[in-house]
Order: structure tokens, then C-alpha cells, then sequence
């Protein structure tokens, strides 16, 4: 709604000092985000140009408005009346936008070794956790993760990294529809005329 | 023979002896639980006891006393429910679980209690004297679902996590309305006027009740884990604290007259991180178990007493009233599911269904604090009245709605309760989605759900923790918790079907081939302690032995454990 692209908009003049795009620095200036451990990761997706623009790939140095509002866009809730497809593609969307995040060499497949720095990242909050624990974490959710997409495997294959098809599986579960959204983006559903 | 002696402790081990017997029998007749629900079968059994009794000494048996409800039977079932809630889902919906208990419990006192006043108007049913205020206080007790005969129900039937938390969770909270409720009502009967601003007092009352409650809970809780930092060297005592303190919290709560449920619950919720953190790993089975023990003997006394005291001479029948009470309650609730659950909705992307809906109305039970407090009202010429009317709706719900529940939620395939284990992986997931929704948050300038959750968060660990925990510098993430459970429970399915050589005086048989460790003999079952001493050196080598052995997984081994133990424990340490 337009409520909600003019707050966006008022806060990316906030973000850039009033110019017309934003780089990373900017990011740096928001202070809440210091706590994140995956900050890295969050201020990275938004400049990966697999998020911006499909079959397109590398990192853009900086963002305007448009790819600002497609970034946000992903976490959309989902809307009453979507159909059984609608809400598929939806649900697809923002496993891809995750899957991105999670796949931070742009190959294609969640390997071990990205895997482990997403664990570690994830629990660098907590100083005196060692890498070994961290690693041995991240192996573990790996062999998880490898019997739930292969099943048994014999014991000479390896298992080469997560695909995204792989990785749909994995989130099986979890309905990622409505726990991926933004609150405020919601808050119009009433002033929405349908 | 000297009875007189030893009466009183003779009588109550007699009656928990007779509990503890009942429920082995039920368990004995396999189809039996999956028909008729526990509490109905327990609530057979007391009025065959009643029957017995009264026939017997030909007086009405023994009603079961409202204090010995509040104060011993009801606070540890309480307890055990606030002790083992699942965090995680009851903050995500603690909004809707809050109108309902607040806003629907309003809702139906008041409905309940006008509508019953209409029918006393009516001539014919000769129902005159019972006032409006009479009426409205009737309402106020019998409005109240109770979570003792919610749990015994819901616990049967697994429905799916969010409904499960939705109607329990209201059944919990709703008890600071209620008692204010009741309170005020009972308090307005014996006042010759009543004036608006008492009805705003009343009001205030509310909050008060509420937020004292939450309150003592939580500085109890804290004490709590407060005391367990401490323990390290008295660690046999550890379980005790937690127990001493919650139920403390519930009297003083209970002194000052604000909602003892609410403080225990809060007091609960409120210790179990820090407390899990700082006592041992057998202290905290020793908690786990004894909690289940004395919940599960105080739900089966509860349900018995219940039937006893139906039997007697308490009741008046007024055919009218009564089935316009058992009428108004059905409706009126459903009625106040409907109208919540449609402003819930427009505000929450995750809907309520209209199966969901159903099943919380339906699932509205009355049980023992009905009773209790229909017992605790002023005597007045037409308490039996209302008794017997208390007595009907209680039995209604647990029996009928109880019993037809289950092929209910089986008939309208209500989504049901994911029976899977838990993984790493998914804590994982879950965990990085949490980041990333605050970082957005963040990053649009947006207060909301996860932005508030980070900032407790990031205070939970600069200052709670440090001051409540005693190695300030271990607190483990709860990724590493469930990791190292299941690492654990792993490890002792291993060792139990024999394939790890084990003993304290030979770690380097880890190190070896794998070949070699198929080969070891059957040993016994290991020490728990030793398995904890070998924590460590498990936890660096299972990864190699797992990846050089992938033919068995941790989904196929044998050596089945029970499966209401390790999810419960799982739960307990997840997030």
C-alpha cells in the first residue's frame, strides 16, 4: 500500500543522508544492528543481485529505492485470498531469498564448509563457545540435513552440498509463509480495500 | 488398636493408594484410555466410592474441602504445566491466548449471568428470588475453563501445537479474571448499594491481580535461580528449591490476594532457564519427575473427590435452571470464540480455522475450581441450587465433550501435533530466521515482535545472566543444548546396541577403526556417569564415526526409548 512505501521511503532517505542510493557503509549506521551476529549476512543480501533481479548474479555496489522496496518485499505476509499456486510461488520466493543468504558463493548449493560458517556466525554471540563445538554442530545439522534429502547413503558417497530442491525439503516443516514477514507490513490489512 | 493416632495420614495415603490403583487398572484394559478419557474414568470411580460411602454410613460422604483444592491439590499441577509450557509458542500467540482468557472470559461471565437472569423472570419456573447479582456471580465461576480437566483431555488427543497452546493457555490465565470476578460479585452481594465507582474499582482490581501476579512470580523465579547459583556443593537439595519456591510464590500470591495460577506460572516460566542452567543433570530429573509425580497424583484426586462429592444431599434440582445453565454455556461460549477469533484474525496472518475454532469452544471444560468455588459461595438459600447446577455442567463437560472429543478431532481431520524429532538443523533454522527478522526490523525502522525479542534477549545476557547463572561465562544457546542432548542420547543408543567399546580406562578405542568397534562384545548397560564423563570425547569423535558409518542413522538404531520421555526432554531444553 502506499502507506507503507511512503514509510519506506522516509526511512531510506534516512539510511542514505538524503541521496539517492545506498551502499554498505550506510548500513553501519544503524546501531540496533551491532547485535545481530548475522548482520554480515542480512546488509550481503541486500546488495546480492539474485535478490534483486531473477537470472542475475553477482553483488551491486549500491541500491536505490526500487531494489530497496524489492528487497523488502520478500517478506510480505501472505494475503487471504491466494490460491494454492500463489502461495507455493510465494513460499518459494522467500526460501530462495534464505537460500541465497545461506549461499554465500553464489554456486548454487549449500556446501559444508558455508554451512559451518553460517553455524559459527550464528552462535558468535556466545564468546566462549569453541570453533570445534561450532563445527561439529554444523556437521551434524549437515548429516541431518543429508539423510532427510537422500535417504540412506552408502558408505562411499559424499555428499556434495544442499540444493535448493534440497533445501525446500528441509523446510518441510516449518510454514515459512507466516513466520517470514514483518509486522508493519501487515498493519493495513484493515484500511486494505479489497 | 489406636486408629485415632494415626487417622488423618492413614486416610489421605488410602485415598492416593486408591488413585494411583485406579489408573493402573484403566491402563491394564488397553482400549479403555483411547475411548473414555482418564478423567471421566476417575470421576466414575469417586461416585462408586460415594455410592459406597453413603450407602454405608447413610450421610452425604465427604465434600472435598475448597482449601484443600487451592492449597494442595491445585498448585502442582500448575506447576508441572508452567514448568514444561513451551516457550516458544505460547510468546509467539500470548496476544490471542490473552483475549481469549481476559476478553472471552468477560464475555461469558456476563453473558451467562444476564441471560440466566432473563430466565429467572420467567414466572412459570419459579425462580424469582435469585437476583441479578446472584446470577452473575454464578456466572463468574461457572464462565472459568479449567486447566486441570483441559490437560487431562488435550493431552490425549494430540492436536496440533498452536490450538493446544491456545486453550491451554487461556485456561491458565483466565484465573486472574476470574477471581477477580468472583471476588468482586461475591463482595458487591453483601453490599447494601453499589455504586459506578466500585464497578471501576473493580476494573482496576483486574490489573492489579493480573500484573501482582506476574510479578511475585517472576521476583520468586529469580530468587530461585538466584539460590541455585549457589548450590554447587549441596547439589541433593537443588531440586528442592525449585519446589519451595513456586509453591511459595503461589501463597504469598494467594496472601495478597492476587492470582496464585498466574504466579506460579510466571515464577515457572520464569526460573526454568536460569535454574536448568545452574543444577545438575540429575537434579533436574529429579525435578522433572517428581513434578510429573505429584501433578498426576493431585489431577487423580481432583477427579475422585469430584465424583465423591456429587453423591449427597447437597443438590436442589430445578430442571429449568439447570438446563439453561449447561445451554447458556455451550452457547455463549461458542458465541465468544466466534467474535474473537474473527478480530484475531483480520490482525494475524497465521488464521485461526473454523475446525480450529470449533475445537477451542468445544474444548471449553469446567472442572474442579468450579466446584470448589460454588462450595466456597456464602450460604444462601439457593446455594444448593447453584451447586447442583455446577455439579451438571462439570459433569456434562468432561463426560460427553471429553469422551466425544477425540472422534471430533479425528472426524474434521483437525491438523495434528508433527511427530517428528527434532533436529539441529532445524534449531538452526529457526534460530537464523530469528536474525534475519530482527535485522530487517531493524534496518526498516520498525518496532516489532522480533525487535522486542532481541532486545530481551541481548539484556538476558548483559545483565540477568550474569547474575543468575553461576559459570556466567557458559550460558549454552539452545542450539547447543539440543545438540549436546542428542549427542548424549545418541551415545547411549550406541552403547546399548553394543557398537562402541566403552570404559573410562580406554578412550583411545574411539580412536580407532571403525572395524574394530563392530566388533566389540555386548558389554553391560554403561553408568550414566560415565557416559557424562565421556561427553567430550564423544562429542569430537562421533562426527568421524557417523561419517564412516552412515548404513545406521540416528532414525533406524533399535533400542526404542519411550517416546513420551526424549521429546519431552527435548522440549524441555529447547528455546
Amino acid at each position: 500500500t502506499s502507506e507503507q512505501i511512503e514509510h519506506l521511503h522516509r526511512r531510506f532517505k534516512q539510511l542514505s543522508q538524503d541521496q539517492l542510493t545506498i551502499r554498505k557503509e550506510n548500513f553501519d549506521s544503524i546501531p540496533d544492528l551491532e547485535f545481530n551476529p548475522i548482520r554480515g549476512k542480512i546488509v550481503h543480501a541486500f546488495f546480492d543481485k539474485r535478490n534483486l533481479r531473477p537470472e542475475s548474479d553477482g553483488l551491486a555496489d549500491e541500491i536505490n529505492f526500487e531494489d530497496f522496496l524489492t528487497i523488502m518485499s520478500y517478506f510480505r505476509p501472505i494475503e487471504m485470498n491466494m490460491d494454492e499456486e500463489q502461495l507455493d510461488r510465494f513460499r518459494k520466493e522467500k526460501l530462495k531469498f534464505l537460500f541465497h543468504m545461506y549461499d554465500s558463493d553464489h554456486d548454487g548449493k549449500i556446501t559444508l564448509q558455508e554451512y559451518r560458517n553460517v553455524v559459527e556466525e550464528l552462535l558468535s554471540g556466545n564468546p566462549h563457545l569453541e570453533k570445534e563445538s561450532a563445527r561439529s554442530i554444523a556437521d551434524g545439522a549437515m548429516m541431518e540435513a543429508a539423510s532427510i534429502c537422500v535417504g540412506q547413503m552408502g558408505p562411499d558417497q559424499v555428499y556434495e552440498g544442499i540444493t535448493f530442491e534440497d533445501f525446500l525439503k528441509m523446510w518441510q516443516g516449518i510454514d515459512i509463509e507466516t513466520k517470514m514477514h514483518v509486522r508493519f507490513l501487515n498493519v493495513d490489512t484493515i484500511a486494505h480495500c479489497y | 488398636l489406636d486408629y485415632q493416632h494415626v487417622q488423618v495420614p492413614f486416610e489421605i495415603t488410602l485415598w492416593i493408594m486408591l488413585a494411583s490403583l485406579a489408573k493402573i487398572g484403566f491402563h491394564l484394559y488397553n482400549k479403555l484410555p483411547s475411548v473414555v478419557p482418564e478423567s471421566c474414568l476417575l470421576i466414575f470411580v469417586g461416585l462408586i466410592m460415594g455410592g459406597i460411602i453413603y450407602g454405608l454410613n447413610d450421610r452425604s460422604p465427604p465434600v472435598m474441602d475448597s482449601d484443600i483444592f487451592f492449597l494442595y491439590l491445585l498448585p502442582p499441577i500448575v506447576l508441572d504445566a508452567g514448568y514444561f509450557m513451551p516457550s516458544r509458542p505460547f510468546f509467539e500467540n500470548i496476544g490471542t491466548i490473552l483475549l481469549y482468557a481476559v476478553v472471552g472470559t468477560v464475555w461469558n461471565v456476563f453473558g451467562i449471568g444476564f441471560s440466566l437472569y432473563g430466565i429467572c423472570q420467567v414466572r412459570a419456573f419459579r425462580l424469582q428470588d435469585v437476583s441479578l447479582l446472584h446470577n452473575l456471580l454464578f456466572g463468574s465461576l461457572i464462565a472459568a475453563v479449567d486447566p486441570v480437566a483441559v490437560l487431562a483431555v488435550f493431552e490425549e488427543i494430540h492436536v496440533n501445537e498452536k490450538l493446544h497452546i491456545l486453550v491451554f493457555g487461556e485456561s491458565l490465565l483466565n484465573d486472574a479474571v476470574t477471581v477477580v470476578l468472583y471476588k468482586l460479585f461475591r463482595s458487591f452481594c453483601e453490599m447494601p448499594t453499589i455504586k459506578s465507582v466500585d464497578v471501576f474499582a473493580g476494573v482496576g482490581q483486574f490489573f492489579v491481580v493480573g500484573l501482582g501476579g506476574v510479578l511475585v512470580g517472576l521476583s520468586f523465579g529469580f530468587t530461585a535461580a538466584f539460590t541455585t547459583r549457589f548450590t554447587k556443593d549441596i547439589r541433593v537439595i537443588e531440586p528442592l528449591f525449585v519446589f519451595l519456591y513456586s509453591y511459595l510464590s503461589y501463597l504469598t500470591a494467594e496472601m495478597f490476594h492476587l492470582s496464585g495460577i498466574v504466579a506460579i506460572i510466571a515464577c515457572a516460566m520464569g526460573m526454568k532457564r536460569y535454574v536448568e542452567a545452574n543444577i545438575s543433570l540429575k537434579s533436574h530429573t529429579t525435578v522433572k519427575y517428581f513434578m510429573k509425580m505429584w501433578s498426576s497424583v493431585s489431577d487423580t484426586l481432583i477427579f475422585i473427590f469430584l465424583g465423591v462429592s456429587t453423591i449427597g444431599e447437597n443438590h436442589e434440582w430445578n430442571w429449568p435452571y439447570i438446563c439453561f445453565t449447561l445451554i447458556f454455556c455451550l452457547v455463549w461460549r461458542a458465541l465468544g470464540v466466534l467474535v474473537l477469533t474473527f478480530f484475531v484474525n483480520r490482525f494475524h496472518v497465521n488464521t485461526i480455522t473454523s475446525k480450529d475454532q470449533f475445537i477451542i469452544a468445544y474444548g471449553g471444560l469446567r472442572g474442579a475450581i468450579c466446584f470448589s468455588l460454588v462450595f466456597l459461595l456464602p450460604d444462601f438459600h439457593r446455594k444448593k441450587l447453584f451447586i447442583a447446577a455446577t455439579t451438571v455442567v462439570i459433569l456434562f463437560t468432561v463426560f460427553v465433550q471429553g469422551m466425544t472429543i477425540r472422534p471430533l478431532v479425528d472426524l474434521l481431520a483437525v491438523k495434528r501435533k508433527r511427530e517428528s524429532a527434532p533436529t539441529v538443523g532445524e534449531q538452526i533454522h529457526i534460530r537464523f530466521l530469528d536474525h534475519l527478522l530482527a535485522g530487517i526490523e531493524d534496518i526498516s525502522g520498525h518496532w516489532g515482535q522480533y525487535y522486542w525479542k532481541d532486545k530481551l534477549e541481548y539484556f538476558n545476557s548483559k545483565y540477568l545472566q550474569k547474575i543468575l547463572l553461576r559459570e556466567y561465562d557458559q550460558p549454552k544457546s539452545s542450539i547447543v543444548l539440543l545438540y549436546e542432548k542428542l549427542e548424549r542420547k545418541h551415545a547411549m543408543e550406541l552403547a546399548q546396541a553394543g557398537q562402541l567399546g566403552h570404559g573410562p580406562a580406554h578412550p583411545s578405542l574411539l580412536n580407532n577403526d571403525r572395524t574394530v568397534l563392530r566388533d566389540q562384545k555386548l558389554e553391560d548397560t554403561p553408568n550414566p556417569d560415565v557416559l557424562d564423563n565421556m561427553q567430550e570425547i564423544l562429542a569430537r569423535n562421533l562426527y568421524r564415526i557417523r561419517r564412516t558409518g552412515p548404513a545406521y542413522s540416528r532414525h533406524t538404531l533399535p533400542g526404542d526409548c519411550e517416546p513420551g520421555e526424549h521429546p519431552q526432554e527435548l522440549l524441555i531444553l529447547r528455546h
